[in-house]
């Protein structure tokens, strides 16, 4: 049976625990797959190498840095599972700042922490064969993903953005009928449109789709009535790799 | 055996607790020197980056401390934001608020009694190792865990970090038809739910008893959870927004933690056991009813009954859903105007884990200038520490491996969350034999 490994770096488990919320299908997940090393499920863990390897989280500590090349060698398959791990996540927010000085603000004694100035994705590091978008990933792809490997074919993972999932789960377009500034354009899909069927815009959580046109969202969040910080604000917040626009409305 | 009365014994990477931390031991001559949690989860500076952004935002930011309790974060977040600016949501809202926090109490109740806990208690390595033998169990844990996350998803548009909470309440309020369906299966929950007070009611419980001080946040009439004022079995009572003044928190080397004491009185336990010791008499009848049939007083002092307080606490929580979903109207709009101001903030609700305290400083255009967040496993880390130090004492004749195994247990008998700590578990036992001191470095190893 193959085996799996799910491993955490800077990150708030949500991503590993959507393999625990499988509720109906964790059982036969767990029949098809020996789970190997999965510290939040289980105390067992199985030295490497192991057939695919889930990463959750971002890379923050020179520690970290090391152990994620570890991980790489021992793992036939990487796959990065979540907005920190395949971009940073919030957490990446300290990259455009003073981080000694974050550290000052929230801990009385920065100098017991050992941190790096930047929180940067798996693959900044080492490869990666597949990644999982979104803060958190959708089960639906996580599932897909595993069986999609499990029987030898590509897993289908869409990269057109958001505004496709909306129109075929017939949402009305927040932006057009309620002038709600929505990032649905220019974000991947994998959702399925949650916020706009909750009448809220998107707010990018499974970062860029392949092409986004920044322009033109840049144009679209404008007519909603945002300012340019307020739209770099709103991108920034899971696609730290965004260029800062500067100051122009 | 000299090696039993100076020794180093060295767990890395705890085991099915959410997050990242080591335990280290000290023995000398017999006596246990020092016990020290150390929370190796990287520091992510929640705090520092939400300066800056807009006071409407801490609600996204902030749930992502957390993917086992989100909506504790959005709550304490909203509740802080909204106490700046002054607003009061009506009623509506807030019981749709408590409906979603119902939620999120049974998804992460049901995760620790069955698939991180129960295992200790069966002499299993993981839930699914249980499920080999007894796949009904895991099977009934799984479907109440469901129920749970169908609920959140049904008013939070997704179960881990949900996106329809905002300050000022929601951005649609569902129909009463989207929550009928919930009833149903909700009513299946009740049964499961007591089901599983029953059985973790027959765990062999080591004896074990800690006279630390228990906070809560306690409300006249029902169960406190997303609101109420703070209140201790010392006979402390005050309103959240003096909590910094009764709270201090310190920076301990060995942790991204930090340790929050009582100011002028010492280490604390906040969680399900402080709850059902200050408030379970505002259980409903039936939760109350099985907690007695459980074998709980009037007080839970004993870490391992844990788990008998989160069933109990379940039964609660899916009663008041079902009640809250018959009650349910749509509110008239599904969130209020929180126009900002110039003003500090406090909120404070009860996440799965126990109190958890957020305070926001805005500017007069409504940009947060300084965040503070006080999560529950931060708060318990000094009273935890303090138990393992009494429960390695009494258990020095074992060997470091079984050692070892039983102070993971006591430890998740906390449920402690290390990615809320921020800030937690390898257990490292220096028996002073086999090393001169506690290794700084906590992990070397993949984990």
């Amino acid at each position: 049976m193959p085996t799996l490994a799910v491993w955490k770096f800077a990150s708030c488990d949500g991503c590993q625990l959507s393999l625990l919320d499988c509720e109906d299908e964790l059982l036969a997940v767990a029949g098809r797959v020996r789970i190997a090393h999965f510290p939040e499920a289980t105390r067992a863990s199985e030295p490497g190498p192991y057939d695919i390897s889930l990463v959750e989280g971002s890379i923050t500590t020179p520690g970290d840095a090391r152990r994620i090349h570890e991980i790489r060698a021992m793992s036939r398959l990487l796959i990065t599972i979540g907005a920190c791990a395949t971009a940073g996540g919030v957490q990446a927010l300290r990259n455009s700042a003073d981080v000694a000085e974050y550290a000052s603000v929230v801990y009385a004694r920065p100098e017991y922490l050992d941190t790096l100035a930047t929180s940067t994705p798996i693959a900044a590091h080492v490869d990666v064969d597949y990644e999982l978008h979104g803060c958190p990933i959708d089960r639906g792809q996580l599932l897909e993903t595993i069986g999609a490997l499990l029987v030898g074919r590509e897993p289908d993972l869409p990269a057109h953005s958001v505004c496709f999932e909306c129109k075929r789960r017939e949402n009305v377009c927040v932006v057009v009928a309620y002038g709600e500034p929505c990032l649905g354009p220019v974000t991947r899909a994998g959702c399925g449109a949650i916020c706009p069927a909750f009448r809220r815009g998107c707010f990018g959580c499974f970062g860029p789709a392949e092409t986004p046109n920044d322009e033109a969202e840049a144009a679209l969040l404008r007519s909603a009535g945002m300012s340019g910080p307020d739209i770099e604000q709103m991108r920034h917040l899971f696609d730290p790799a965004t260029e800062p626009e500067g100051a122009t409305p | 055996m000299s090696h039993r009365h100076d020794r180093l014994i060295d767990v890395p990477g705890l085991a099915r607790v959410e997050g990242e931390g080591a335990m280290h031991v000290r023995v000398r001559d017999g006596e246990v020197e020092d016990v020290r949690l150390e929370i190796y989860e990287p520091p992510r500076f929640f705090e520092a980056f939400l300066r800056g952004r807009r006071h409407t935002e801490p609600p996204d930011i902030t749930a992502r401390i957390c993917g086992i309790c989100p909506v504790a974060y959005q709550m304490s977040a909203c509740a802080a934001i909204e106490d700046a600016c002054g607003v009061t949501v009506p009623p509506g809202i807030a019981a749709l608020r408590r409906l979603l926090y119902c939620g999120e109490w049974i998804e992460s109740h049901v995760l620790h009694i069955y698939l991180l806990h129960a295992p200790d208690f069966l002499g299993y390595d993981s839930a699914l190792d249980l499920a080999r033998d007894r796949r009904d169990l895991v099977e009934r844990g799984l479907a109440l865990k469901r129920t749970g996350n169908d609920l959140m998803e049904a008013i939070g548009g997704r179960a881990i970090h949900p996106v329809n909470v905002r300050v000022g309440g929601f951005y649609r309020a569902p129909a009463p038809a989207d929550l009928a369906p919930l009833r149903e299966r909700l009513r299946a929950a009740l049964d499961q739910a007591l089901e599983t007070v029953r059985w973790v009611a027959g765990f062999d419980f080591p004896p074990f008893h800690h006279d630390h001080e228990m906070l809560a946040l306690t409300e006249p009439g029902r169960y406190a959870i997303e609101s109420g004022s703070v209140v201790t079995t010392g006979g402390c009572e005050f309103g959240v927004r003096d909590f910094e003044r009764h709270v201090v928190e310190e920076h301990v080397p060995h942790s991204t933690a930090l340790h929050a004491h009582l100011a002028g009185r010492g280490r604390y336990l906040t969680g399900p056991a402080a709850r059902y010791t200050l408030n379970h008499r505002w259980l409903s009848p039936l939760a109350k009813e099985a907690a007695e049939a459980a074998g709980l007083g009037t007080q839970c002092r004993n870490p391992y009954r844990g788990i008998v307080v989160r069933a109990v606490e379940t039964v609660y929580a899916v009663e008041e859903a079902i009640r809250l979903i018959d009650a349910y109207e749509p509110p008239s709009s599904p969130a209020v105007r929180v126009p900002p101001r110039a003003a500090v903030g406090y909120g404070a609700t009860e996440a799965p884990r126990g109190t958890l305290f957020h305070r926001y400083e805005l500017d007069a255009d409504g940009l947060i200038t300084s965040a503070r967040i006080v999560p529950p496993t931060a708060q318990n880390q000094a009273a935890v520490e303090d138990d393992l130090a009494r429960f390695v004492a009494g258990r020095l004749d074992l060997d470091d491996e079984r050692l070892t195994h039983q102070c993971e247990q006591a430890i998740r008998n906390y449920d402690p969350c290390i990615s809320c700590a921020t800030h937690f578990l390898d257990l490292h036992v220096d028996r002073g034999a086999t090393a001169g001191g506690v290794t700084g470095e906590g992990r070397e190893a993949p984990r």
